[in-house]
């Protein structure tokens, strides 16, 4: 088991030094010089040729390579054109919000979207089934920031239950925290229900046809704990893979949700980030989520194991 | 009073089947300490029926008419909490593939328990003791090892054994066994015809048990249903049954099972021969990260020999190898060292291009007609697909095609038709055709009769003979069944772990087997007393 796990890991490592070399190049390549607008508008192309030389911009693109990788092996991020701060710093700061909404949404999705699924599967065919189905052809469709504007007017403007916008720090109290994101959280997670709700549909389904479920019920096993114990633990392996693959979706969702909601987390950093053309951040928050999208998926692969006995890498 | 009584049974199938009734007024019997068989080709309705006695019927086939007592009540008539308390306890039900039955994600202690947690009051400690003791009695080796198993972890007998453990756990009256033993072994379905009848024997259980196998029926029963489209057309005792059927589908059914005597053809006549193989292996590697390997040798030193106009059967247990001989033969996958030599040409290491010309003279028919006819593509198409990628021209191909349906005995006007639109004897044909539409010197039958009828399998055995004959082709026919083997084969080889352990004319293996295993093979197969084909 430590082995298989081990082994898991070891496997992450070639996937992050891709990561990261395209991290490097797709700015290096992108046009606009970082030296410029770090300069301002009023600058000479002495200085500008000076702040290059600052940055090692100058420095063939290798050797640039090589020193920015020193650096982020060794947790250095640089230090932020624009905020004048490491950005790690910066990342420290905004992840809570970010991290709280997230957590929030996924685990407001998946209680509600992995129930819903069973029950359409086991009623297939039903009122039931078909509501959710048309309920989950809505959840895809309707843009994020148009639910976010829809749910503000109705609960926070019509009938004032919650706040407008913003964001309340956990240490400043988890009632006020919860309050602020609750609608940011409803509305991140449609997408989400009607995603993991679909997938869990379809695989309890498949599994409520095979033939254990004919030997529970032979064995006088109440409808629940069949559905239960036997459809669903039986469906688990594609239902967390695309919980899996939500997390990594998540990730443009928090940015357009934190900027309708004026919640300072990452999504929002990422954003005035690239305006900003402030390349250290834009570096730093690439990586930061790949590094988080590929410990998701190094989890997910590892939950395999546990649900499916029959799996072994 | 008998355990069960099955009066005027009727169970309606959905409008627009090819039957209004799955089945029609059916009444019989089982008694305390009974064992009685139900038997009927597919389609005859007997899962329909032992389904509905467990009360697991869906809503689409509903029971219209007549009552299921079970040990005096009316379970037909009983509402889901009341079945819920009498399944497990009071009947129980043991199926055809104990590998999907089982849960695969829940190790086969825990799914015992569940029984015993939803049926009894027992503590924890009680319920393991209870478990360890049923699972010694269904003479499970280590059954502490086994109950902490997975499924999958556990061979096809154990994971049956581990089946009727929890069925039998709480000593119900009635098990109804679905074809216990058809996705079984030989060698195992004799021990778990043998489990079952012990068991059976100790505890006083009734037995229902269905099948499609004569030879099991002349192993187990006591007493013989026969079911044809879901009316009883027979009931008596097993040798009035067996021996004097009264009903003219109860005559064919049993004269269609093929004997243990080899056909005694002769198989001689100086041909060339079409395939040999020399010391033909394939070894899989399973390769660990930090190098641990494993060496599987599916085939060892496999050298056989083809004449044309000839049948080589080879004969074993799954796992034996037998089905990757096939494939080496047919460069489905590439052997790890010996030769395939087709005509005096070696072909096991030919690159793709050097075999393509020669692909189409060896032809092979799968097992099962239902998954290897793409259900996308009419009759027509895929029997002309093959001579069309060799540049047949395609009139020429229909026109060929439409002789090959006559010859597999097919209306050639079905041709624009789609598989699903027959049934599984008439699908195999269709492939028959197929193979022939290449005009192969070699024709290999990968278990092609094993999923078919009885009825229909002697149609197809024949219809292959016919086709040899007539064609003077060579045939590679690889089964399971000795009977079937018995049937159609010239040469017999007889694979073990991937060796041949018995070589010879099938008439000589047939009559004196030396290889023990050989000898345990012909021990198993069911009903080996019993003169079939004769009636």
């Amino acid at each position: 088991m430590l082995n298989f796990i081990a082994r898991r890991v070891l496997a992450t490592v070639p996937v992050l030094a891709i990561v990261a070399v395209l991290v490097f190049l797709l700015l290096r390549l992108t046009p606009g010089d970082p030296a410029a607008i770090l300069a301002g508008d009023a600058a000479s192309a002495d200085q500008i040729a000076r702040i290059r030389i600052e940055l090692g911009l100058d420095q063939p693109i290798l050797v640039q390579f090589g020193i920015w990788l020193g650096h982020m092996l060794t947790g250095n991020l640089g230090e932020s054109f624009y905020y004048k701060v490491q950005v790690t710093e910066l990342i420290a700061q905004r992840l809570e919000p970010t991290l709280s909404l997230a957590a929030l949404t996924i685990v407001f999705a998946v209680l509600v979207s992995v129930p819903l699924g069973a029950i359409a599967a086991w009623r297939f065919g039903g009122w039931f089934d078909r509501a959710l189905m048309g309920f989950s052809v809505l959840g895809f469709s309707i843009p994020v920031f148009v639910l976010a504007y829809i749910l503000i007017w109705i609960v926070s403007l019509k009938l004032g239950w919650l706040p407008v916008q913003g964001y309340k720090r956990f240490a400043d109290g988890a009632g006020p925290w919860l309050q602020h994101l609750i609608l940011p959280s409803i509305t991140l997670s449609v997408i989400f229900i009607a995603l993991i709700a679909r997938v869990t549909r379809a695989s309890v389904l498949e599994a409520l046809g095979e033939d254990y479920i004919r030997t529970a019920r032979a064995k006088g096993l109440p409808e629940l704990r069949v559905l239960v114990r036997h459809a669903v633990a039986n469906a688990a392996v594609p239902i967390v893979t695309v919980i899996g693959i939500g997390i990594a979706l998540l990730i443009g969702g928090v940015v357009v949700t934190e900027s309708v909601y004026a919640i300072p987390g990452l999504g929002r950093l990422t954003v005035d980030a690239v305006l900003s053309r402030d390349f250290p951040t834009i570096q730093g928050v690439i990586l930061f989520f790949s590094v988080v999208y590929v410990l998701v998926n190094l989890l997910v692969d590892l939950s395999y194991v546990f649900l499916d006995p029959r799996i072994r890498y | 009073m008998s355990v069960l009584e099955v009066r005027g049974l009727t169970i309606a199938l959905p409008p627009g089947g090819d039957r209004r009734e799955a089945a029609a007024n059916v009444s019989f019997t089982v008694d305390r300490g009974e064992i009685v068989c139900l038997v009927g080709e597919s389609g005859s309705g007997k899962s329909v029926i032992a389904q509905a006695i467990m009360g697991l019927l869906p809503a689409t086939l509903p029971v219209t008419a007549g009552e299921i007592l079970l040990e005096g009540e009316d379970v037909a008539r009983a509402g889901a909490p009341r079945l819920r308390q009498l399944r497990a306890s009071r009947m129980s039900m043991i199926f055809q593939e104990p590998m999907t039955a089982l849960n695969p994600v829940m190790t086969c202690g825990d799914q015992i328990d569940e029984v015993l947690r939803e049926h009894t009051q027992l503590t924890a400690a009680e319920r393991r003791g209870k478990i360890l003791d049923i699972v010694r009695e269904v003479a499970l080796p280590e059954p502490e090892r086994i109950v902490a198993s997975y499924p999958h972890q556990l061979s096809g007998g154990q994971r049956q054994r581990i089946m009727i453990a929890m069925a039998l756990v709480l000593e119900p009256a009635l098990l109804i066994a679905d074809e216990p033993t058809t996705a079984l072994d030989v060698t195992t379905q004799a021990q778990i015809l043998k489990l079952i009848q012990d068991l059976q024997k100790r505890h006083g259980t009734g037995v229902l048990f269905i099948t499609h196998d004569f030879g099991v029926v002349a192993d187990v029963a006591h007493r013989v249903a026969v079911l044809r489209l879901g009316k009883l057309v027979e009931l008596g005792g097993k040798d009035e049954v067996l021996k004097r059927p009264r009903h003219d589908y109860t005559r064919m059914l049993i004269g269609a099972v093929p004997t243990l005597q080899p056909h005694g053809r002769s198989a001689e006549g100086a041909t060339e021969p079409v395939l040999r193989t020399v010391d033909l292996c394939k070894t899989y590697h399973d390769r660990g990260w930090f190098g641990r390997r494993r060496e599987v040798n599916a085939v060892q030193d496999v050298s056989i020999e083809i004449r044309r106009g000839q049948t080589l059967g080879i004969v074993g247990e799954s796992g034996s190898g037998k089905s990757t001989v096939a494939r080496c033969i047919i460069r489905l996958i590439d052997p790890t060292s010996g030769e395939v030599r087709l005509h005096g040409v070696d072909i096991a290491r030919m690159s793709a291009a050097e075999l393509r010309p020669l692909r189409r003279r060896v032809q092979i028919v799968f097992q099962d007609p239902y998954r290897s006819l793409n259900p996308r593509r009419t009759v027509l198409e895929a029997v002309i697909e093959g001579p069309l990628n060799y540049g047949v021209p395609r009139h020429q191909a229909i026109e060929r095609a439409r002789e090959l349906m006559e010859l597999v005995r097919m209306d050639p006007g079905s041709m624009s038709r789609y598989p699903h639109q027959f049934s599984g004897g008439q699908r195999q044909r269709i492939c028959i055709a197929r193979a022939l539409a290449q005009e192969p010197e070699l024709l290999i039958a990968d278990e092609a009769v094993s999923a078919l009828d009885v009825s229909v399998q002697a149609q197809v055995l024949e219809l292959l003979e016919d086709i040899r004959t007539r064609l003077n082709l060579a045939m590679l026919f690889i089964t399971h069944d000795l009977r079937v083997a018995a049937q159609i084969c010239d040469h017999v080889a007889v694979m073990s772990q991937g060796r041949i352990v018995e070589y010879g004319p099938a008439a000589e293996v047939f009559a004196t087997p030396r290889h023990e295993y050989t000898r345990a093979l012909f021990e198993a197969a069911p009903g080996r007393d019993f003169a079939f084909g004769a009636a």
